[in-house]
């Protein structure tokens, strides 16, 4: 699925250009788009050098299964396949919770930690386990408490009330996870399904 | 507004203390742990390179072509139809696509509109409701070296439209439409 939606926008790309007269913005587009990529995963660097540092000890110091006995009542539904004291689930709450504040950079270690224990308890497969689609699921709904980054540029454009939209942005994001949830037990009830029926 | 900003400003400290307060009670020797799990990082980020070229380039040549646009002019009659002002399309479409991209567009429209008008209230909740999909997608199963996604970009992009869907409710009732 992934390869054929990146073949589509670059084929669809190249020939629309070919088209509009654009070829000299593509041309500049590929290498911005390259160095851009490279640009993030540059600043990416630092962000997950310390947070995996900082993550370790937390393991070790017993704080993310402390985190995932107390919040494990909630997440074990959703997550029916991770076993009870896994760090895995320590990793998935950390990475829920700095998401709700808005932390995105220190989320990013996390989920990527996650991503890694849920491989190694789907036997590091490179498929997607359901477990992994369902975290993939809600952390691009971005659960969110507080929008720091939209409340920072608000204040630079002036606004009379930076902050007026936490609520609404709460009430967004509540329902983009609960959407992404139902969907994702959708899609997972059809595979069922269809595995049944061979 | 200023709790706000005093909260966000606490939560690493306070994090960080608590972790390493954890490793004090749990006698782990902390600066020794921290390097044995930071190595990981570099390894980690470099790994995800290709795959954000791959997906970074693809989108930059998307919209450089005029693609993108073309398709937005298409989609824009039919939600004019349904009351979505047709102002926040490009960003509806962006959001999932790039986080760059995206931000770009909501600081665009609240240049044009403002922040208070009704098109600004709109742009800042979509920009914080939701994630960028396919970077959440790229980073995550890239660093682990996941190639078959599953149902992953189809469940991540329908959670989107509900999540976009929802943002134009919620401002509507609550600021009033435009």
């Amino acid at each position: 699925m992934i390869n054929w939606i990146w073949m589509t926008m670059l084929i669809t790309g190249l020939v629309f250009a070919m088209f509009t007269g654009r070829m000299e913005e593509v041309n500049e587009a590929i290498f911005e788009g390259a160095e851009e990529a490279v640009v993030l995963c540059f600043g990416l660097i630092s962000i997950l050098v310390f947070w995996l540092g900082m993550m370790r000890i937390a393991q070790e110091g017993g704080l993310l299964t402390l985190l995932s006995k107390v919040m494990s009542p909630i997440i074990r539904r959703l997550f029916p396949e991770v076993p009870k004291d896994h760090p895995a689930m320590g990793y998935i709450l950390s990475n829920m919770t700095a998401n709700m504040f808005g932390l995105g950079n220190a989320a990013t270690p996390m989920g990527i930690k996650a991503m890694e224990q849920l491989k190694e308890l789907n036997g590091g497969k490179d498929e997607a386990s359901r477990s992994m689609i369902t975290f993939l699921a809600i952390n691009t709904a971005s659960l969110t408490l507080i929008p720091t980054t939209v409340i920072a540029i608000r204040m630079t454009y002036d606004s009379e009330n930076p902050g007026e939209i936490i609520g609404t942005t709460i009430a967004a994001t509540a329902v983009a996870v609960i959407s992404a949830i139902i969907i994702d037990r959708i899609f997972h009830w059809r595979r069922m399904q269809r595995a049944r029926a061979k | 507004m200023a709790v706000f900003t005093t909260i966000s400003m606490y939560i690493i400290p306070l994090l960080l203390f608590v972790i390493l307060f954890s490793a004090i009670i749990k006698q782990v020797p902390a600066y020794e742990t921290f390097v044995e799990g930071a190595k990981d990082g570099f390894q980690m980020a470099i790994s995800i390179i290709p795959y954000l070229v791959a997906m970074l380039v693809a989108i930059s040549v998307f919209r450089a072509s005029g693609a993108l646009d073309f398709i937005l002019e298409g989609i824009r009659p039919v939600l004019a139809v349904i009351g979505v002002p047709t102002e926040i399309v490009p960003l509806a479409v962006m959001r999932p696509l790039s986080g760059t991209g995206a931000l770009g567009v909501m600081s665009d429209l609240l240049d044009v509109h403002g922040p208070d008008s009704f098109i600004g209230r709109l742009a800042s909740t979509m920009q914080g409701s939701t994630d960028t999909t396919l970077y959440v997608l790229t980073v995550y199963f890239g660093a682990v070296g996941i190639k078959k996604i599953g149902d992953s970009l189809k469940v991540g992009l329908l959670a989107d439209l509900c999540g976009i869907a929802a943002a134009i409710f919620f401002v509507t009732l609550v600021f009033g439409s435009m």
